[in-house]
């Protein structure tokens, strides 16, 4: 029977279905960060029970560290201990640890494609809902819960019901200066914040193979803000392309053998999906968010929506709702909505193609008074990158702040975060209710989009001159 | 884990769609390394009408009086969306509650909160708001949830059937320990490891 991309990466993987009980599939890399592991290790100690594979898991510190030190007594003293709590596990337990001063630190989702961990066909799963990102690559993945990361660091297995399948269409080519982000929040503009909920997405059609393995990584992340389980695209030239040589990825006869085996990772002819979208390329401006979920999204040629024109209950509430809270009018141009923060960086566009993006509307220009505007690369490999390439003195002349890899302002665990009234041009992934700090609101657009917001203090259509 | 049979208690709702897992637990209360302790942050922005949690919201529902010690939570669609934190059903159940009902979950938490033992209960929309206007229209309301029987009872006697995927219901009602029972297939997980390709290992 012709299958999906997804059943065929999840056929593979299933360990045993016993009689009565979830599948049991297995988890090929085992991805961990400070935040969500902790109490997963405990666990472990209470059970006596060591990892099942320690050289299947690998571990990065992000969510809580400085992007203006690194150093320890840069952090708040529970985030100190949190992250100290991260270094003695893995090294209790013989697990590879990217600590605040390993080269290839950074975040989680933007280091282990770099590192050649993330590969096409494999199960991935990390406790953090953005490991969706992975699935550019054709793999399976998805973010889990703490109970979860300890039941595969203790059986390297999950426990799992089939997922519903979703095909997501993009045809056509992009007009100039449409980004990945721009695609995935249009895509989840049609679809709404949980019309995805219990799917595995394939995102496919020419707008998506067009796209480099980056761009691929930014649609994938935002699979789950529109409540897909995980988004996923069949690999192909461009992905073996990236992966070869990557430090992990495999070598010699294996890196044969793999390719011929990713080869066949794509959907079948005739292969049924639970629900099929299509959306025209080329119908897509810039996007950028007016509400307080990501669903809440319209191009920057439009006006904030009006609840009085939507039929249906549940949303015209929430549109309300999300309006009472982000303090914009219905029906105000988007290019007249004004900013004052603005943060470049998180798992979905903090990599070395966002920074160029980024850089070439900053440069030369200056930053408007009353903005401040934050670059925060990645990792430490796309920082290196991209001082290499002068991206960080464009950014520091025109006056944005370039700083340390981490995931910072998008989920402000930091003490990088908005103040109550910011309004914020982010790059990042969740414009929910103080996301980013209590009582300020949140725009999600694309590197290019924000950085031309930084320039000119309110939102502008970066297709015309600014 | 405590099984879950059965629940009879006061029921609070937040007529809402979409609270996602920033609102049921912020993120400056993740930095904890422990499982307990949660509860006071629940819902902490709405909860509270200062960042240190010193002044009580008295508009925010889950603050009234009527509904203190309640131990069941209904909302809307699509509860549980956003980050995978499993803080959030930690901080729920650290309140007090003990089962959530909603037309839909998000499947991150819906998964959560089963391995930790508490309930998702997904009725219909209108279910839903059968069963908020009953409570809402009488102080002390109490809704009752059977999952051996899987069903709801209102307030008023309305009886609701409610499904569950047959694995998660068993789970919850022997109270399993997840990992001890997937470490039974231990055969099994090494079967399949030796036949890995080289390449995937």
């Amino acid at each position: 029977m012709a299958q999906t991309l997804y059943e065929k990466v999840w056929r593979s993987h299933v360990v045993t279905e016993p009689q009565g009980e979830a599948p049991l599939i297995y988890v090929d890399r085992h991805l961990v960060h400070e935040v969500t592991s902790p109490q997963a290790f405990s666990g472990l100690k209470a059970a006596g029970r060591k990892l099942r594979a320690p050289e299947k898991t690998f571990a990065t510190m992000d969510h809580n560290t400085s992007t203006q030190s690194a150093s320890l007594d840069a952090l708040s003293p529970m985030a100190r201990i949190q992250v100290e709590t991260l270094a003695s596990n893995c090294d209790e337990f013989g697990v590879r640890l990217y600590d605040i001063h390993h080269p290839n630190q950074g975040i989680v989702h933007v280091m282990g494609p770099e590192l050649g961990i993330t590969l096409p066909g494999t199960v991935i799963v990390c406790g953090d809902s953005h490991t969706a990102t992975h699935g550019a690559f054709g793999a399976l993945a998805f973010g889990i819960g703490t109970s979860e990361v300890e039941h595969v660091m203790a059986t390297q297995t999950l426990r799992q019901l089939k997922a519903k399948t979703m095909k997501i269409e993009v045809r056509g080519q992009v007009a100039a200066g449409i980004t990945a982000k721009d695609i995935i929040l249009a895509i989840i503009g049609k679809t709404g914040m949980d019309g995805g909920t219990g799917h595995v997405v394939e995102f496919c059609g020419q707008a998506i193979r067009d796209l480099s393995m980056e761009g691929r990584m930014t649609v994938c992340n935002m699979a789950i803000e529109m409540g897909a389980k995980a988004g996923m695209v069949a690999p192909d030239e461009t992905t073996f392309a990236y992966l070869k040589g990557r430090e992990f990825a495999p070598q010699g006869d294996d890196w044969e053998q793999a390719v011929a085996a990713w080869k066949q990772l794509r959907s079948d002819e005739g292969a049924v999906y639970d629900a099929e979208i299509v959306l025209d390329a080329a119908d897509i401006a810039p996007q950028l968010t007016w509400g307080t979920n990501p669903g809440q999204v319209v191009g920057i040629d439009q006006c904030v929506p009006n609840p009085a024109n939507e039929s249906n209950d549940t949303l015209r509430d929430s549109m309300t709702k999300a309006l009472a809270y982000i303090g914009l009018e219905a029906d105000t141009p988007m290019t007249e909505v004004s900013i004052n923060k603005v943060f470049i960086g998180s798992c979905t566009n903090s990599r070395i193609e966002d920074l160029r993006s980024a850089a070439e509307q900053a440069k030369g220009r200056k930053v408007a008074d009353g903005v401040t505007a934050l670059v925060v690369p990645g990792s430490g490999q796309v920082k290196l990158q991209a001082e290499a390439e002068g991206l960080d003195q464009i950014f520091i002349e025109a006056g944005f702040e370039w700083r340390l890899p981490g995931c910072s302002m998008c989920l402000a665990m930091n003490d990088d975060r908005l103040e109550e009234g910011d309004r914020c041009a982010s790059t990042s992934n969740r414009n929910f209710e103080g996301r980013q700090g209590r009582g300020s609101c949140t725009h999600l657009v694309s590197p290019a989009m924000a950085a031309a917001a930084a320039i000119a203090g309110r939102f502008v259509d970066i297709r015309k001159p600014y | 884990m405590q099984p879950f049979i059965a629940h009879t208690g006061l029921a609070v709702a937040i007529n809402t769609a979409n609270i996602d897992t920033d609102q049921i637990i912020p993120k400056q209360f993740l930095s904890k390394v422990t499982r307990d302790g949660f509860g006071v942050h629940l819902f902490h922005d709405w909860r509270y009408l200062d960042d240190d949690g010193d002044q009580v919201n008295p508009e925010f529902v889950m603050n009234q009086p009527r509904y203190q010690s309640a131990t069941i939570l209904i909302a809307e669609e699509n509860f549980g969306c956003g980050s995978s934190r499993e803080h959030a059903p930690w901080a729920l159940q650290d309140y007090g509650l003990k089962v959530i009902i909603a037309p839909s979950f998000a499947d991150i938490f819906y998964g959560n909160s089963i391995n930790n033992g508490l309930l998702p209960v997904k009725l219909s929309h209108e279910q839903v708001q059968q069963i908020i206007a009953e409570i809402e229209s009488e102080i002390g309301a109490q809704v009752s949830v059977d999952l051996e029987n899987l069903k709801v009872i209102s307030p008023s006697g309305a009886t609701f059937d409610f499904t569950i995927a047959e694995s998660a219901r068993k789970n919850l009602l022997k109270g399993l320990d997840a990992i001890g029972l997937t470490l039974s297939f231990d055969q099994n997980i090494s079967g399949y490891e030796a036949a890995i390709p080289a390449w995937r290992r």
